[in-house]
């Protein structure tokens, strides 16, 4: 470790209580020009009048005046934030249930585990997001079964509503991530608690919900905040399947526009995610806290 | 009701939930690979899964190219050429990062760890704009190499797997690196000699993990990748999905299944690795 022109550096207290510093730099520089540099520079966008051929003939609040005045960016918004809480939600509460339940002694659980899972994996996948099409199009196997009932199915892919109820679904069906995570925070909550607790008569409701709930808020939490950003990102099902989203000023190269866009939903999410971590205080419950 | 009879039907409950649930989720797959060995005039003709006149016709014509440039195995090629190297180039940096903030204290460590995370909730969307100009502006738009694809990768940029990364290193107990220390060991030797052998699991699960995830890429491609001899199967599916929608929906659904199977098969020869890899972030924390 002598070989550079400063021999005394490499023995210096000060290399010795920082060197670690060294396997962070690869982070660091990466970190300055893929995330913080284009971080910076879409705020700044947002504020110009910005085509990406022609460069920036102006500066102004025109980019989110243009947001906060048309009625389909402002609806696209909008459908955004339905769906986030349609599906968060729906999803973990579905996984935790479905989690509950495996992690009573079930014969086979790593079988049920893989199938649930399946869907997590594949879901994001184009090919998942072309089936969904196939199952809901107008004369596609979902109306098909609902016909034998006499019912006749909406349009699922032009209505509105029903467009977004299946991206909601084909996000629901992917609960395997989540419940996988529950199941590993289920079984970590030691017998003896469910034990004690019968024995004072507690019913398994009850038990469910002061005992078992509490102990895993903590991966409730982590679980809400991870879900909760994955759905303001979703792209590919709704893009997809409805030829949606909010993204078309991209596709019409106005940079200052698609900026500002990003921004007023970077700022709703964390909007959000500051209340969580807010509420956290109130209802997650840290075993290492008490102590 | 005797304890007994309860008990039984409780789990009848519990069993028939599970199993109810399992054939919803894995319904959908089925009829999939059903449909793709059906004629066209079958598949929307009923709710089954089984092929009454099983034919190979949408294989078949899923064979053919689109627009003379591309076929499906051309672009699953093109798809490995940008996971590969994806996969490779994250594992190393998002170790060596993951040393650095799990292992060593140095000036600045908690204010470097907490950008670190606070990148984990950063919505790409915020970046998109700027990336696409920067990428343009140094020519690596459309790149044969697909390197506004690749390129962050070897940076650690994927936040999530250093933290899981993390998670792991922190199970490992530090005694162990100061016997190599102890040992003669340096930093590298100690990262690479004692480290990595115990951390093998959790890398395969990071390689795992970014494995599907650039497979499913689809927005990266669909901004940075404009020739279509270049084409990953993602946009490859898509296009030919938009060229042919309501003719031959067999060929569709055998060029979507052909392009999912190679992660159907790591999925199945590796479950457990992604299940360790899904709760170490979350639990042990």
């Amino acid at each position: 470790m002598t070989e550079t022109k400063n021999p005394g550096f490499f023995q210096s207290k000060f290399w010795r209580n920082n060197k670690g510093f060294v396997f962070i730099i690869p982070w660091l520089i990466g970190f300055c020009l893929f995330k913080a540099y284009p971080f910076l520079s879409s705020l700044v966008y947002s504020f110009a009048d910005y085509e990406l051929f022609k460069g920036i003939s102006g500066w102004g609040l025109m980019n989110y005046k243009e947001i906060f005045e048309t009625t389909k960016i402002k609806t696209a918004f909008f459908t955004t934030f339905k769906y986030a809480f349609m599906t968060v939600p729906l999803k973990l509460i579905f996984a935790l249930f479905i989690a509950y339940i495996l992690n009573f002694k079930i014969k086979g659980v790593k079988m049920f585990r893989t199938v649930y899972y399946i869907p997590s994996i594949l879901g994001g996948s184009v090919a998942i997001s072309v089936l969904w099409k196939a199952i809901f199009k107008d004369d596609g196997i979902i109306n098909m079964f609902l016909g034998f009932f006499g019912v006749e199915g909406p349009h699922w892919l032009s209505n509105k509503s029903a467009a977004l109820f299946i991206i909601c679904l084909l996000r629901v069906w992917q609960f395997g991530s989540s419940m996988v995570i529950f199941l590993a925070a289920l079984k970590g909550v030691s017998e003896d608690l469910y034990e004690a607790a019968s024995l004072d008569g507690a019913s398994k409701w009850r038990q469910f919900f002061s005992i078992t709930v509490p102990l895993i808020t903590p991966v409730i939490f982590y679980n809400l905040v991870t879900q909760l950003v994955q759905a303001f990102q979703e792209f590919n099902g709704p893009y997809i399947i409805t030829q949606g989203g909010p993204r078309g000023a991209f596709k019409k190269y106005n940079m200052g526009l698609a900026s500002a866009q990003a921004w007023v939903l970077f700022i709703i999410l964390m909007i959000f995610t500051a209340i969580l971590q807010w509420s956290q205080k109130h209802w997650v419950y840290y075993s290492d806290e008490e102590a | 009701m005797t304890m007994e009879t309860k008990k039984k039907v409780s789990n009848f409950f519990k069993y028939l939930i599970l199993i109810l649930v399992g054939c919803i989720m894995l319904y959908p797959l089925v009829w999939m690979v059903g449909a793709s060995f059906k004629d066209n005039a079958e598949i929307f003709s009923s709710i089954g899964f089984i092929p009454k006149r099983p034919t190979l016709e949408g294989y078949k014509n899923a064979m053919k190219g689109y627009g003379g440039d591309i076929n499906i195995w051309w672009s699953m090629l093109n798809t490995y050429k940008i996971v590969i190297p994806k996969v490779i180039f994250t594992v190393f940096s998002a170790t060596i990062a993951a040393y650095g903030f799990a292992r060593f204290k140095f000036i600045g460590h908690d204010f470097f760890f907490a950008l670190l995370m606070s990148t984990l909730f950063l919505p790409n969307v915020v970046l998109n704009v700027p990336q696409f100009i920067m990428y343009t502006k140094w020519g690596w738009v459309d790149s044969p190499l697909y390197l506004p694809l690749i390129v962050s990768t070897l940076f650690a940029q994927d936040t999530y797997f250093v933290f899981m990364l993390i998670q792991f290193m922190r199970n490992i107990p530090k005694e162990l690196d100061e016997a190599a220390k102890i040992d003669g060991c340096n930093m590298f030797q100690t990262l690479w000699l004692v480290l990595v052998p115990v951390l093998k699991p959790a890398m395969t699960s990071v390689a795992l993990f970014q494995f599907m995830w650039s497979n499913n890429d689809f927005m990266g491609p669909l901004l940075y990748v404009s020739t279509p001899k270049r084409y990953p199967a993602a946009i490859f599916v898509k296009m030919s999905m938009d060229a042919d929608t309501g003719f031959s929906w067999n060929r569709i659904l055998a060029l979507s299944l052909i392009s999912i199977i190679p992660s159907l098969v790591i999925f199945f020869l590796a479950q457990d690795q992604f299940i360790d890899g899904v709760t170490a972030g979350s639990v042990k924390g």
